[in-house]
């Protein structure tokens, strides 16, 4: 591959007026509609003062939207990551009848609209539903309750780890496991010592992707919670009462802790991306030389 | 430990890889599996580490069925053609991975496996690297990294896949040498892979010449070199001119030319379509007949650069033939393209396959 020499001016490309124009419309878009917004949520927050902030984000009903946020975050991230992995593995280690189909119903909740998947479980679970009706003869409560929730949740962040593992693992290839087997290692330590820290980065990635969109989703979650203060409120659900009551101030400043949320994933993103994007580059180099080779 | 396989069978699919394989590796050889790529030689290697199982037919290890025992429990080192070497630890780690995962009754103190670790890297001359990752280290270096890896955890049977075929030529004829004196040291029951004649007739006790899935011949080098026992073994170890004519009553008819079988080396028994085998070296070039059997021929072009005279000729019934000759008899012979001679086997050397 040609190493590419920026000064050169190649013939394809722009003039540095046309460039520098596009630059400043790009730049100029991303401060009105990012950083803009991004310092008025801090500023609206922050508007009546720090004290104000922090009452409105430790008051009780916010408190317990934090917790049921961070609960249900702590559920659906491991759960969806260890699905991702198993998912990922088969699909990129084994041929099997349905492979093809698994993979495009792994995106379907990227596909179908939070709303309507929020809708399914209600149709599905609700109480007049016979599931419902027979879960709520025996006291589980699962749509208007915390368990919907964390179910709509997993729903929708699910294809997060599996999308981000499935071509890491595929191009990382499996010799190094048969490697560690045939030197006597179980299938378990093959997948600790050898399969875990080969994909640990994009594993790492799938996870803060998945977390950031656990804690911020909305829609489906909005759709099977009932909106019942104190009890089935999630962070963005608990925003949204907020600003509805014209409590701008305490809406803002529960938003400015999604909004950090958010700049941290940004964050770790732009290292662990860093990281995976060799990998795979690499793992898919070496693919080449061996198919060359063989 | 000796290796025995019987009636080894493996499809993909409808792909025939390995048919009716048989074949006893004895405690302590060096055997080669020889052949084209594509031949099934790292599938029987697999079938023989357990990381393929067979459709049909029986693997023994020590004269015990082997055949569904898991790889963990055959104890076989198997070095991978592109070696597999853990990305992510260090030499050290890397070679320490077998005695590292073994149960804790039977996995030595740390102390012990770093001096059994440093002890084998010493062997595999590269102590001083232990600190590295493999991406730092050159395809020699990762060789021996496998290799002392897989040795580590003192494996009974040693299969090594294609085990120079991704170096450079200088580094392959060392780490050849380095091995053959590393088995003499110790001596392991090994089985290795190639494509390269050169590298299996060299280093082998014995070859196993593959081709199509079916293993062609069985023999010493000096064997399967001198003694080929069909035409792809003869055309496979060194150049050869294979000429196709018919056998009848005794002579071989190459074109309407026929040559005496009775000197003949391979079975050529009956009547039929056959094949001559004649390699470069063994046909001598004279410029009239002199009543012993030889086929008339044109000299079509003439390369005196190299040990030997390499010259291409055609014969009369149109096919195309190579001979070496010496540079003095070149001289004495004093030909040049157009010349028509007459190719007259040497005695001993005449190989007629039936086909
Ligand atoms: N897992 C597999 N699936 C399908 N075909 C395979 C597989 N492994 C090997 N083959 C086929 O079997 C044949 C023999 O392969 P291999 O044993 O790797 O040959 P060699 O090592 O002699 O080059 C090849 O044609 C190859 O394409
Ligand atoms: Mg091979």
């Amino acid at each position: 591959m040609a190493a590419r020499r920026p000064d050169v001016p190649r013939a394809t490309a722009d003039p540095p007026a046309v460039r520098r124009a596009l630059i400043a419309i790009a730049l100029t878009f991303l401060a009105l509609f990012l950083f803009i917004p991004l310092i008025a949520v801090f500023a609206e927050a922050l508007g009546k003062g720090v004290g104000q902030y922090f009452a409105a984000i430790t008051s009780s009903e916010s408190l317990a939207a934090i917790r049921l946020t961070l609960m249900t975050a702590a559920i659906a991230v491991p759960l969806n990551v260890s699905f991702g992995l198993t998912a990922a593995w088969a699909i990129a280690r084994f041929e099997f009848p349905g492979k093809q189909l698994l993979i495009t119903v792994i995106d379907l909740p990227f596909s179908v609209s939070p709303v309507i998947a929020g809708m399914l479980f209600v149709l599905l679970l609700g109480i007049r539903t016979p599931i419902g009706g027979w879960l709520d003869d025996h006291n589980v409560r699962i749509i208007f309750a915390e368990p919907g929730i964390v179910l709509a949740t997993i729903f929708v962040t699910f294809p997060f780890a599996a999308r981000e593992l499935i071509p890491i693992m595929q191009s990382v290839g499996s010799e190094e496991e048969q490697a560690a087997i045939v030197l006597g290692a179980s299938g378990w330590q093959s997948f600790l010592r050898v399969t875990i820290p080969n994909v640990k980065w994009g594993l790492l990635y799938g996870m803060v992707l998945c977390n950031s969109r656990a804690m911020g989703e909305f829609g489906a979650v909005s759709v099977v919670s009932g909106h019942i203060r104190g009890h089935t409120n999630t962070m963005p659900l608990y925003v949204e009462i907020l600003y509805n009551d014209y409590q701008f101030a305490a809406a803002f400043a529960v938003s400015s802790l999604l909004t950090m949320l958010a700049v941290a994933t940004l964050v770790a993103k732009y290292f662990l991306e860093r990281r995976v994007a060799p990998q795979v580059r690499l793992a898919a180099e070496n693919q080449d030389v061996m198919e060359a080779a063989a | 430990m000796s290796i025995e396989l019987r009636n080894i069978r493996k499809t993909f699919g409808d792909f025939v890889a390995l048919d009716n394989i048989n074949l006893r590796v004895a405690t302590g050889e060096l055997l080669a599996l020889l052949g084209l790529s594509g031949s099934g030689k790292t599938t029987l290697l697999r079938i023989i580490a357990g990381l393929e199982t067979p459709d049909a037919g029986e693997v023994l290890f020590h004269g015990a069925d082997a055949t569904t025992r898991s790889v963990r429990d055959r104890n076989v080192g198997f070095v991978f053609q592109h070696y597999a070497l853990f990305k992510h630890m260090t030499v050290f780690d890397n070679v320490a991975f077998g005695l590292r995962v073994k149960p804790r009754v039977e996995r030595p103190v740390e102390a012990e496996i770093a001096r059994r670790v440093h002890k084998l890297l010493t062997l595999v001359q590269l102590d001083f690297l232990a600190d590295r990752y493999p991406s730092q280290l050159s395809g020699g270096q990762r060789q021996r990294v496998a290799l002392a890896r897989t040795l580590a955890v003192e494996p009974k049977v040693l299969l090594l896949d294609e085990p120079f075929g991704a170096l450079d030529a200088k580094v392959r004829q060392e780490l050849r040498r380095w091995l053959k004196r590393l088995h003499e040291e110790i001596k392991i029951t090994s089985v290795f892979v190639t494509h390269d004649q050169e590298e299996a007739l060299e280093l082998a006790n014995r070859v196993v010449v593959m081709n199509n899935g079916r293993i062609e011949q069985i023999g010493t080098p000096e064997e399967v070199y001198h003694r080929p026992a069909t035409a792809f073994v003869h055309n496979f170890l060194g150049n050869v001119n294979l000429f196709h004519g018919r056998i009848e009553n005794g002579k071989v008819y190459l074109g309407d030319t026929a040559v005496d079988v009775d000197r003949a080396h391979a079975s050529a028994s009956g009547n039929g379509k056959a094949v001559l085998a004649l390699r470069p070296h063994l046909i001598e070039i004279i410029t009239r007949p002199n009543g012993k059997p030889s086929f008339p021929a044109t000299v079509i072009s003439v390369n005196p650069a190299g040990p030997q005279v390499k010259v291409e000729l055609v014969a009369e019934w149109g096919d195309a033939v190579q001979v070496d000759v010496g540079h003095e008899r070149f001289d004495e012979l004093a030909i040049a393209p157009g010349a028509r001679v007459f190719l007259r086997p040497k005695e001993e050397k005449l190989f007629v396959y039936q086909i």
